[in-house]
This record gives structure tokens, sequence and C-alpha cells, in this order.
């Protein structure tokens, strides 16, 4: 079977009972500005490109990278999404 | 009786390897560099250390990358075969990443890295790391952090206690940190880390010598 390249963007954030301090000072900063934001948090984007059978093959390993490493899940969370055209 | 042998383990971005090396020295102990990308035979250790710094320019989060170096393989051997591992600060910060330690270490609630002496209360443990200091002694020790907020999930935390594994609290709490922590161990108490600098607290010239209290372990 050939290999292919897949891409995807993992979203981390700060888990919502974690004190978010840089969304904290950004949202500060924006209402001193007078911008009416409700709230702001602040997370992280990884884009991540991997070779893999297949589809399915590629998101176990963005899965298992997110949670490994990508994303502290004591106090973080993660969304995987495919990205580009990512030939399954 | 031969020398203690204590490894000090440096990444890239470690910045107080030299001063933790010298305060071991000053405990009569032998000091080994342990690198980052060699591994090393566990065993052979009366104990080893992981400095502060910014290992791998906390990219990521504090601590993360160097958690996957591979002389943590052989911490994670020492770990388990109960040879005494300290984390100090940045130190503390992998071992948490690394899963050797419970909770994890994130900004500061004041969002400024701070940089001054704090007081601290030995809370429990069963770290040989200042072993011979009572439960409710006061310490003087420098910090000097900007991630160093504690923080661990409830069922954690109660578990944490029931195991006698919070080891130091801020008597004023400086950076937001749950309960107050400033240093756990693990539950089988050889692992243990803390956000204060002992190796900064070592003489009195420093302005203050709690910190050798704490590693004035092989004599």
């Amino acid at each position: 079977m050939s290999k292919s390249e897949f891409i995807f963007g993992v979203t981390v954030m700060p888990r919502k009972e974690v004190l978010d301090t840089q969304g904290r000072a950004v949202e500060d900063t924006l209402r001193r500005e007078g911008e009416h934001v409700v709230s702001c948090r602040v997370g992280r984007f990884v884009e991540l490109k991997l070779v893999a059978d297949s589809l399915t093959q590629a998101t176990e390993t963005a899965k298992k990278v997110s949670e490994t490493l990508l994303a502290n899940p004591l106090i973080e969370t993660f969304d995987l999404r495919p990205m580009g055209d990512n030939r399954g | 009786m031969a020398k203690a042998r204590v490894g000090v383990v440096r990444f890239p971005g470690t910045n107080c390897d030299r001063d933790v090396f010298e305060a071991v020295i000053a405990t009569g102990a032998e000091a080994v560099w342990l690198w980052h990308a060699d591994l090393f035979e566990a065993k052979s250790f009366s104990a080893v250390i992981l400095p502060g710094g910014f290992s791998y320019g906390d990219y990521l989060r504090s601590g993360a990358l160097a958690a996957r170096a591979i002389a943590m393989r052989s911490v994670r051997d020492a770990a388990k075969s109960g040879v005494p591992i300290l984390g100090i600060c940045n130190g503390f910060q992998i071992l948490c990443e690394a899963g050797l330690l419970p909770g994890a270490l994130t900004k500061n609630r004041s969002l400024r890295f701070i940089d001054t002496w704090v007081g601290l209360r030995k809370a429990g443990g069963q770290t040989i790391f200042g072993e011979q200091i009572a439960v409710g002694t006061e310490l003087h020790i420098p910090i000097a952090h900007a991630d160093g907020r504690y923080v661990i999930d409830q069922t954690s935390l109660n578990r944490a206690r029931d195991q006698d594994q919070i080891w130091l609290e801020y008597t004023g709490n400086p950076n937001g940190s749950i309960a107050d922590i400033a240093g756990v161990t693990n539950e089988t108490g050889n692992v243990a880390g803390l956000m204060p600098h002992p190796e900064r607290a070592f003489h009195e010239w420093m302005g203050g010598i709690d910190g050798r209290k704490l590693l004035e372990i092989w004599n």
C-alpha cells in the first residue's frame, strides 16, 4: 500500500476550570481599548503533517501525539481536524 | 564509605546546572554531569537532580519537550528503582510533564515573572530531601519563575493528600498555586519537585541557608 501525506489542525485550549491567565490579560487589554468583549481565551494551533497508509491510521497517530505531547490532559483539551485535501 | 554520587541533568536551556553542581559538591558528594541526549546507569547514582532553567525555551509548555528527552528514560528507570530524584523549578515542571509527579505548572496568576524570597512550610512528604526537617517548619528560599502556578484537580489533590505527597506549601502564595502548593512528591516519596531554588539559599552570603537543609542528604 502506498503511503500518503495527511495534514491535521490541532487546536489546544486551556481547560475551562483552569484559570487562563493569557486569555484574561488579552481580555483586559481589549476592554481597556473600549471593545465590548465578553470573554477571551487563548490556546494554541498546531499544524501536523503525517505520512500514513490511510486517513484512519493518520488520525490515530495524530490523536496519540495530541494526547501525549501537544496537549497536557491535566490542564488542556484539544480538537483535531483534518485539513486540506487529505487523501484517505 | 564511598562518596555519594549525584547526577545533575543538563537539557538545552538548563541554566541553574552549575549552581546545583557546586551545591552538591559542597554537601560532600561527588557531582556528575548527565546529558539530555544520553542514557545513564540509573542504579549507579545515589540521587539525580534536574536543575532549573528554560529547557527548550519553554516551547509548547514548560518542561514538555525535555520530559521526552532520551535521558528521561534513565530518569524513569531511576524513579522505578527507588533512586531519589529532585526536580527544581524547570526540573519540577519536567517531572510533572513526564508524569513522574502529579499535577502541572501553569503561568503565574499575575502573568509576571517573579523573582523573590518566599516563605515555605514543610507540609509532609516521605522524601529524603530535607528528611530531618520537622513538618510545620518554615523555610526561606528564593523563587524565580513565570510558570509556577501549581494546578491539580480535586480528586488527584485528595489522593495526593491521603498519600502524604504534599511536601512544601507557600506561607504567602506568590503565584496562585492551588492549595498554596510549592512542592510535591510521588507516591513512593523518592521523586520530589519544588518551584523554589534550594541551591540559591545554600550559604549565609546568599541571604540564607534553608535550601542547604533540603540538599544535604548524602552525608
